[in-house]
């Protein structure tokens, strides 16, 4: 396929995120996704919702549509559905999809309508300045917690596939190469798409990822899947994942007779969900943190029901406008 | 034994069905209404039952009603007082006690006025006629339950199945009385129970006995003959205004050549609506049952972005819940049309009763200057005209619009004259030209519409939202003279609507020594009111209004050209305030009821006259 130039996708305002802000990362990962699969710019329509990432629409040379705040997922899902042709993609974050718009957001990917909903977390609200948000960690200090928030975070993943997900990624806003590649799955995939993006916020949670960025160590602390590969991790490529009963253990291959045949090989297409949702909840620093595209499920998607279902009552009807309506049924005359 | 059967013409006849909620009283009325519109007489209903499902049965809270006017005179509303009630049960009868005429008749199912019932119904005694000072009344004691079973016995149906025909058993007393037709009804059952046969022919024996029961008892002496109306030629069917509303909007669409996306929550009593459209995919509406109210709203508003007509139907806490979305919509300038079926309120209120108190949170219920069409249709038909209208104004000018209508509109129902769609003027979208530069807040001149810019269209990609704009531009600005520029902007667009809305009109005196002042679904009673008082040779006349905001341009030359102005209304006197702001040079008297029913027109002509005796 011929890619486009990526200057396409651009608009020309000024990007106005905190020097440092992961958001310019993705910003760029979006554009070239959209560039290296080339889809029109008139084709796509970017909704967004309310806060850092949420300005998102503001910097794309295609649609947009900057909505309130929790709504993103409500009016993108209108979008698709009045307008199935679009390529559209939802840009929101932690408050945003999770705490204003949760209602939303499990409703989106329950319908399984078909667009890539990327969920920007960074564990914090930023725009409002810093207060905790529902993927704080336990415990964590804020401004609206300075003694430590007292409840427990949602994991996206998990919330995606308790609402009968059927695509869900994670890329980390460091890795562009691995967020461009992800956003080019999401937008493949027919139905809902939700990326969760590990984004770190310079100002108010600065260096949250760290652990698991860390130049040095991320080979070990990362585990990136791939559809029909094994799960195998680690520098020297010598760890990998297997069962143990009915959960997940982290082995080394060489050791105790493990060879690489004993290591799970990643079937994203499952629809089962068990292996997804272990996958999705490893963290470090007993497991590797799961990254790329951890379920894709083939599924039928809302926006095509919506048209094969108007298809075909139209086939079947000899109702065809407004006035065949309104003189069909009881209608008598007076004369 | 043949019997001499007087037949006496009337002009007018109101009759209530009632019974429990679970006794068919919606259907019997509607087959009713039906069979009667059929035969040209005009009608208007109006059925009232619990916000409860299945109230406690026998309960006076459980008790369902469904009103008929009916007449071989133009009728406008459902009737004050019934002629003949029907009361299923003790229930039925105390329920509607205060409703029945001096004179009237009352046809009560005998084998239900026993001990047990009327206990559940609380009558403190065994002679409920004598407890309800109901005696004077003409007291038809059916024993229509077993009546029923005896007719239907030998059928291999269940008792429980057999007494759910005693409706139709019922409808027969009341076709004979009325001499209408059975034949539509019969029809009718065949229709809906196709796969039922025996159900078809249980209820069509049913039917037929009750109306020979009546035929032969000695308790009926005489029966009635209603003429048809003389109403306008033309081909006709009954509607009811949920149904209209949903139509005019598919009919608003189709002259825009849009297609029609709704996306709606189910609230009472606005649902029918949302049900309706989405059986329309026959016609291509997108029909989105949304998650909640705020998600109903935003997809539509979505919808409306990417190039369909959105709108979204609702009740008061619908609409509050919008309130949100509805500014969106106003600062990204998109068509949208907000269907507010008015209910009784504050909160969940009388869920399934008639009010007019959501005026002013459709026009101000919402942050910031935030100025939003809104228009109010007045009988069950004209619902459709108004959502026409909301969608024309919405389209053209590039607005929100909120169409309110009202419990008792909703589900009122009335013969109409059915339109032909091209004499419905055509709605002309303001698209964005491909080729040229597009600049979103670029305004037109005449009306100060932006452009409609369709996703998928290339050339014309740009960015809204619900930040602030730079004019012209549409850029995101913080620019202080600019949100200045831009407020003013969006009220002048808003009122420039009242260039192209029709001018207020006075029913009756021009040199009238009352105006009555109204809007919305009040209408009917307001007019009959006002035709009786001039019959009774009262100087009075009407200004009923269905564009309140922006009002039609003449209102203030209107109003002030009368001495005395009442303003009735069915809430505490919104719209008399929102006159007082806009007129406060004159003087405005009231008449308001919140009891989550209709004005009835006796009380209204007496309030009136009353004014119109005082100095």
């Amino acid at each position: 396929m011929k890619k486009a130039n990526v200057k396409n996708y651009k608009s020309d305002q000024e990007v106005r995120w905190c020097a440092g802000c992961g958001d310019f990362a993705v910003l760029n990962a979006v554009y070239k996704a959209m560039a290296e699969m080339n889809i029109p710019t008139e084709d796509i329509a970017v909704v967004s919702g309310i806060g850092c990432s949420s300005r998102f629409p503001y910097y794309m040379g295609t649609y947009g549509f900057h909505g309130i705040h929790g709504r993103a997922s409500a009016i993108s899902s209108g979008v698709k559905v009045a307008n199935p042709k679009l390529s559209v993609w939802q840009i929101t974050g932690d408050g945003d999809a999770l705490a204003i718009g949760g209602n939303h957001f499990i409703h989106v990917i329950r319908r399984n309508i078909d667009m890539n909903l990327i969920l920007f977390n960074n564990q914090i609200y930023g725009l409002t300045k810093g207060q905790y948000s529902p993927t704080s960690k336990m415990g964590a200090k804020t401004k609206s917690s300075p003694f430590g928030t007292v409840e427990q975070p949602f994991n996206p993943g998990e919330l995606v596939i308790g609402a009968r997900g059927k695509f869900f990624a994670r890329v980390v806003d460091a890795n562009i190469k691995m967020c461009t590649e992800i956003f080019k799955e999401a937008e493949k995939h027919k139905g809902l798409s939700a990326v969760e993006v590990l984004q770190n916020c310079v100002i108010f949670n600065e260096g949250i990822y760290n652990f698991i960025n860390d130049k040095k160590e991320k080979s070990d602390r990362q585990i990136f899947l791939k559809d029909n590969q094994a799960m195998i991790f680690g520098k020297n490529k010598d760890k990998g994942l297997m069962m143990d009963g009915f959960k997940l253990k982290v082995v080394e291959i060489g050791k105790n007779g493990i060879t690489e045949d004993d290591i799970l090989i990643h079937d994203a297409q499952e629809n089962d969900t068990v292996l997804h949702n272990a996958l999705i909840n490893m963290h470090p620093p007993e497991f590797p943190i799961a990254m790329g595209v951890i379920r894709a499920v083939k599924e039928q998607h809302y926006d095509d029901l919506v048209e094969k279902q108007i298809k075909e009552v139209q086939e079947k009807t000899s109702i065809r406008n407004m006035d065949d309506l309104l003189n069909s049924g009881s209608v008598w005359e007076v004369k | 034994m043949s019997k001499k059967i007087d037949t006496i013409v009337l002009e007018e006849v109101v009759i209530k069905f009632s019974g429990d909620s679970g006794d068919g009283m919606q259907l019997t009325g509607t087959q009713f209404s039906n069979t009667s519109a059929l035969i040209g007489q005009d009608v208007s209903t109006f059925p009232d039952y619990p916000a409860e499902i299945r109230a406690p049965q026998g309960t006076v809270g459980g008790v369902s009603g469904f009103q008929l006017n009916f007449g071989s005179k133009a009728i406008k509303t459902p009737g004050d007082f019934a002629d003949v009630l029907v009361a299923m049960n003790p229930a039925a009868l105390k329920a509607n006690a205060r409703w029945i005429k001096e004179g009237g008749t009352i046809i009560i199912d005998s084998d239900t006025f026993n001990k047990k019932n009327f206990k559940k119904a609380e009558f403190k005694s065994e002679k409920p006629f004598e407890e309800l000072k109901l005696e004077d009344r003409n007291i038809i004691q059916a024993p229509i339950s077993f009546l029923t079973k005896e007719t239907l016995k030998g059928m291999g149906m269940t008792t429980k199945n057999v007494l759910r025909s005693k409706n139709m058993f019922t409808l027969g007393i009341i076709y004979w009385l009325f001499n209408e037709p059975l034949d539509l009804s019969i029809n009718f059952f065949k229709k809906k129970f196709k796969k039922l046969p025996k159900v078809a022919k249980a209820n069509e024996m049913a039917l037929r006995a009750g109306f020979n029961y009546a035929g032969t008892v000695e308790a009926l002496p005489r029966n009635y003959k209603v003429a048809p109306a003389s109403i306008e030629k033309g081909f006709y069917r009954n509607v009811s205004g949920n149904v209209a509303t949903a139509w005019g909007l598919i009919a608003g669409a189709e002259r825009a050549d849009l297609n029609l996306f709704i996306g709606s929550y189910p609230i009472t009593p606005a649902t029918e609506i949302l049900q309706e459209l989405t059986a329309r995919k026959d016609l291509g509406v997108k029909a989105f049952q949304a998650e909640d109210e705020i998600a109903g709203i935003c997809t539509a508003i979505g919808a409306s972005f990417a190039g369909n007509l959105g709108v979204t139907t609702t009740s008061g806490p619908g609409l509050a819940l919008k309130g949100e979305a509805i500014g969106l919509a106003v600062i990204t300038e998109l068509p949208l049309v907000i269907v507010n079926v008015q209910r009784g309120g504050p909160s969940t209120g009388l869920p399934t009763k008639t009010e007019q108190s959501d005026l002013m949170q459709a026009l101000y219920g919402r942050n910031g200057e935030s100025p939003a069409v809104v228009i109010a249709a007045t009988t069950p038909s004209d619902c459709f005209y108004y959502a026409y209208e909301a969608c024309r104004i919405a389209v053209e000018h590039m607005t929100p619009v909120i169409l309110l209508t009202d419990g008792f509109l909703a589900n009122g129902a009335e013969p109409w004259r059915i339109p032909k769609m091209d004499d419905l003027p055509k709605i002309k979208p303001p698209f964005a030209k491909i080729g040229e530069k597009y600049l979103p807040y670029k305004r037109e001149l005449e009306k100060l519409n932006r452009k409609w810019a369709v996703p998928g269209t290339k050339g014309l990609e740009h960015r809204i939202g619900g930040l602030e704009k730079m004019e012209i531009t549409g850029n995101v600005s913080y620019v202080p003279e600019n949100h200045e520029v831009m407020s003013k902007q969006r009220a002048e667009k808003v009122k420039r609507v009242e260039n192209f809305i029709p001018e207020l009109k006075i029913y009756g005196d021009e040199d009238a020594h009352l105006l009555i002042v109204g809007w919305g679904g009040t209408y009917g009673h307001l007019l009959t009111a006002l035709n009786e008082m001039r019959k009774d040779g009262k100087k009075v006349a009407l200004a009923h209004f269905n564009y309140i905001f922006p009002l039609p341009k003449n209102t203030f030359d209107v109003l002030s050209k009368f001495k005395k102005i009442v303003i009735a209304e069915l809430n505490l006197g919104q719209f008399a305030n929102y006159l007082r702001m806009n007129f406060p040079s004159l003087e405005y008297l009231q008449y308001n009821k919140i009891q989550g029913l209709p004005f009835t027109v006796v009380e209204l002509k007496e309030n009136f006259n009353k004014i119109l005796e005082a100095k």
